[in-house]
């Protein structure tokens, strides 16, 4: 549903707005991905003024989050698809982060609180809980919102990724590399060659491999601890190449998620 | 023409302290723009790449406070690559070498390492002020050198930045000796800091009016600093969360009360309902109420702070207060001037908290009302030229519907008329940004009516290129127009050359213009700088094999559409620091 015709139009399969650039390898005329399509904007009265606009993701910040939604065949019934458009809605990338930040921060209020007989002072019907998940759609929310930089080795152009658009390193392995490598070749299904290829960056097979600096400030090979715990430690990302990553433990076997006493980042 | 001694005209001049006023002034003759310009302390330079320093230091070697900025407004919204540019650096090595006595620098968007901030405090004895507004680059090592070294400091404001913390203890570097503070705002910082340290700083500044801590700063902490200086007249508190029934609260509470001069609230970065009656003391005075980073409130709670606040009249809040909370506002804060409604939920389906009636009750309450910035689910025509109606006073009305493109919906219609009716109606309109489902009527109608127009923010609006070109030859007071996502193409952008010489910039992304009319426009006014900026990626092979990728040149296929262009005048010539994936053609 991203792109409109599946058969020949691979590179817009892949993308999510990998635009061809000035160099025109890739053919004489610009063409974008399109994060945007009718369908997405139930509202719209014209097409015509989402046709004649290409959507290329720019800065790679919400490429990420867009493509996996799109994967998930659009199921998601709201009608707001702001989430699938770079830089919107308009608010500074600071008080995005801040909200994130303020949802993700694990609270000792309960150490702060005694079980008070005040409930008047608190008295709202979803409980006491502050940040209570399931209740706080805006809390939830914001949890989408947390972005760090990428930089890639030998690129000079440096993008931000939102980390909780992912669920799971393969997703972010596959954002990543579709944020700054292209597949010159598809093969024929377009998105079961991206899916295979982002394991290449996490099993240190490739040129490349993906760290993390995390809140130590220190660098880190990404996987070595489980998801969740890897969200709250993460400050930025970036693709080394492998020859330079030599201090990190260089790894040829399976991940194993289960190895939690592996490393302890916090 | 001159009738009076230079001393006397300078006298003059001092009291004209707008710089449009002072660039008015020195046009009038020469000898005027020769007094002007060795008189003037103040200067303001909107766009870092428009002159070099040298030169302006050359025209005013009396300069003692400098105002810079660098990255289009867009780079908020993380449009332009972070390595764009924008960097103060050149700056202060050119303000350090020519000895000028700089004492106050402000910065909004740029680019500030930590070397900046350490030449900062090492080479103006009487640098007293720095503020810095969403600037990045820096660390807590860069607040470290300015804490230790500039023993004048009166003013550290750090607003909205990106800092990395490498916990160098920064606070503690104020040296004993030093009691000016007059503003402290870290509100932005990540990190832990030394309470003690804190409270020993503030015990020593008795000027301090303003300060503004951040999430590390306990409520504890907090009642311990506010008792030492009672005459804070702006608060920014970071965590506010404690058990109500302890001590240390029943303390924060009587410690608030004697702080009769608080105007200004903000912070509340971590917040519990339940704390929230320890400020309705100091309520009735405020001026400027900020919780637009206290998620987690829910609007009764919102309310009730509320209707203690009558003089308010700056409201920045999130929309969970909903239309409802909006009309308590409305009945209750008559001297409202400024109101910003954030989403609490950028991205949510759409528990619709608030809508156009919520604005439309401002409306009816707050004739004050002069500036808005509100985000919604939708808006309709009928409430928008109700809101034109009753506040004809708008200076800045930025609504973002967050559904870019969506149309009215009790009419399915485009919100053109509803536009047309604030621009018609608020004649001194400065600054506005549309959204929702637009044609180009909308245009023609700012070009007809918004004749104060400076900026214009335009996202997924238009039908054709005649909505640019409405615009700009309609708004003659035009200084900045950013276009996102919209049809305006080469003939919208080649109307009028000229006229973007009467400009700052120009920004279009995702819009229709070539390559080859940025290069026409390029060759025609020489006075401009036209950026492309060129995300090209690397392809997989190229980046395996340790490739690096082609600078972006003006080489290309001229029908090629340029993803990202910024163009803006200069005296500087192309910059010198543009990275590769930056062509001025």
């Amino acid at each position: 549903m991203l792109s409109r015709d599946v058969a020949d139009d691979a590179e817009l399969e892949l993308g999510l707005g990998l635009s061809i650039g000035g160099r025109t390898k890739h053919g004489s005329s610009r063409e974008y991905g399109r994060i945007l399509t009718a369908q997405d904007f139930p509202s719209l009265v014209s097409k015509a003024i989402i046709n004649s606009n290409n959507v290329a993701s720019v800065s790679g910040t919400k490429r990420a989050a867009a493509e996996p939604a799109s994967q998930e065949g659009g199921g998601d019934d709201s009608p707001t698809s702001a989430s699938q458009i770079v830089g919107w809605p308009p608010i500074r990338s600071y008080r995005m982060n801040s909200l994130s930040n303020q949802a993700k921060a694990p609270h000792s209020m309960e150490g702060k609180r005694t079980v008070s007989k005040k409930d008047e002072l608190n008295h709202t019907p979803e409980g006491n809980r502050l940040y209570d998940r399931k209740t706080s759609g805006a809390v939830k929310e914001a949890q989408n919102l947390g972005f760090v930089k990428v930089s890639v080795d030998g690129i000079p152009i440096g993008r931000k990724v939102d980390l909780n658009a992912h669920t799971s390193y393969e997703t972010l392995a596959h954002a990543l590399v579709n944020m700054f490598f292209r597949s010159m070749n598809p093969i024929g299904d377009g998105e079961k060659e991206l899916v295979n290829r982002p394991s290449k960056l996490l099993d240190g097979l490739s040129a490349f491999v993906l760290t993390y600096e995390d809140k130590e400030g220190d660098w880190m090979l990404v996987g070595d601890v489980p998801w969740g715990m890897f969200l709250s430690s993460v400050k930025r990302l970036r693709i080394m190449r492998t020859s330079e990553a030599g201090g990190l433990a260089m790894r040829s076997q399976e991940i194993n998620w289960n190895q939690m006493e592996r490393r302890n980042p916090i | 023409m001159n009738y009076f001694p230079d001393e006397v005209i300078e006298q003059v001049f001092d009291y004209v302290t707008s710089h449009q006023d002072r660039n008015s002034i020195s046009l009038v003759c020469k000898s005027w723009y020769r007094i002007e310009r060795l008189s003037r302390q103040r200067v303001f330079i909107g766009n870092c790449y428009s002159i070099s320093p040298d030169k302006v230091i050359e025209r005013f070697p009396a300069i003692r406070s400098l105002s810079l900025k660098g990255k289009p407004h867009f780079a908020d919204f993380n449009l332009v690559p972070y390595d764009w540019g924008g960097h103060v650096y050149p700056w202060i090595v050119a303000m350090a070498k020519s000895k000028v006595n700089l004492e106050e620098i402000r910065l909004k968007r740029m680019v500030v390492s930590d070397e900046s901030l350490e030449l900062i405090s090492s080479s103006f004895a009487n640098f007293t002020s720095l503020v810095l507004v969403s600037c990045e680059g820096f660390t807590t090592n860069g607040l470290k050198a300015v804490a230790a070294n500039c023993s004048l400091l009166r003013e550290l404001d750090l607003q909205e930045n990106e800092v990395e913390d490498h916990r160098s203890q920064w606070l503690n570097h104020f040296p004993e000796s030093s009691t000016s503070l007059v503003t402290l705002n870290f509100s932005c910082l990540k990190g832990e800091i030394n309470l003690a340290a804190l409270e020993r700083l503030v015990a020593r500044s008795p000027n301090l009016k303003t300060l503004r801590v951040n999430r590390a700063v306990t409520l504890d902490s907090l009642q311990k600093i506010l008792s030492w200086a009672p005459q804070l007249m702006d608060l920014g508190v970071g965590s506010f969360i404690h058990d109500p029934d302890s001590e240390t609260f029943y303390k924060l509470k009587n410690t608030i009360v004697q702080c009769k001069s608080i105007t200004s609230l903000s912070g509340f970065l971590e917040v519990a309902p339940y704390c929230l009656p320890a400020i309705y003391p100091v309520c009735s005075n405020l001026t400027s109420l900020n919780l637009s980073y206290a998620l987690g409130i829910p609007a009764s709670e919102l309310i009730k702070l509320i209707r203690h606040c009558k003089r308010l009249q700056r409201l920045w809040i999130l929309d969970c207060i909903g239309d409802k909370g909006l009309e308590v506002v409305a009945s209750n804060c008559k001297d409202l001037q400024e109101l910003r409604v954030f989403p609490s939920d950028p991205f949510g389906a759409g528990n619709t908290v608030v809508t156009e009636e919520g604005l439309v009750a401002i409306s009816f309450g707050c004739k004050k009302l002069n500036s808005l910035l509100y985000f919604c689910h939708q808006m309709t025509n009928a409430a928008l030229i109700t809101v034109a109606n009753n506040c004809p006073n708008f200076v800045r009305f930025r609504l973002c519907i967050l559904d870019p493109t969506k149309a009215d919906p009790l009419t399915q219609q485009p919100l053109d008329e509803g536009f047309g009716a604030i621009v018609q109606s608020c004649k001194g309109l400065k600054r506005l940004s549309l959204s929702g489902l637009l044609t180009d009527m909308v245009f023609l109608y700012i070009g007809m009516y918004a004749e104060q127009l400076e900026m214009l923010s335009v996202a997924f609006a238009g039908k054709s290129d005649k909505g640019m070109i409405y615009v700009l030859n309609g708004c003659k007071k035009l200084r900045k127009l950013e276009v996102r996502d919209s049809p305006f193409g080469d003939a919208a952008l080649l109307a009028d050359p000229g006229k973007y010489e009467t400009m700052r910039s120009l920004w279009m992304s995702s819009c229709e213009v070539t390559l080859g009319a940025c290069k026409a426009l390029a060759r025609k006014m020489p006075m401009l700088n036209v950026e492309i900026i060129d995300d090209s990626e690397l392809t997989v092979d190229e980046a395996l094999c340790g490739g690096a990728p082609v600078a972006v040149t003006a080489d290309g296929d001229d029908k090629q559409k340029v993803e990202k262009m910024y163009l803006y005048r200069t005296l500087a010539g192309p910059r010198n620091d543009a990275p590769e994936f930056v062509c001025t053609l």
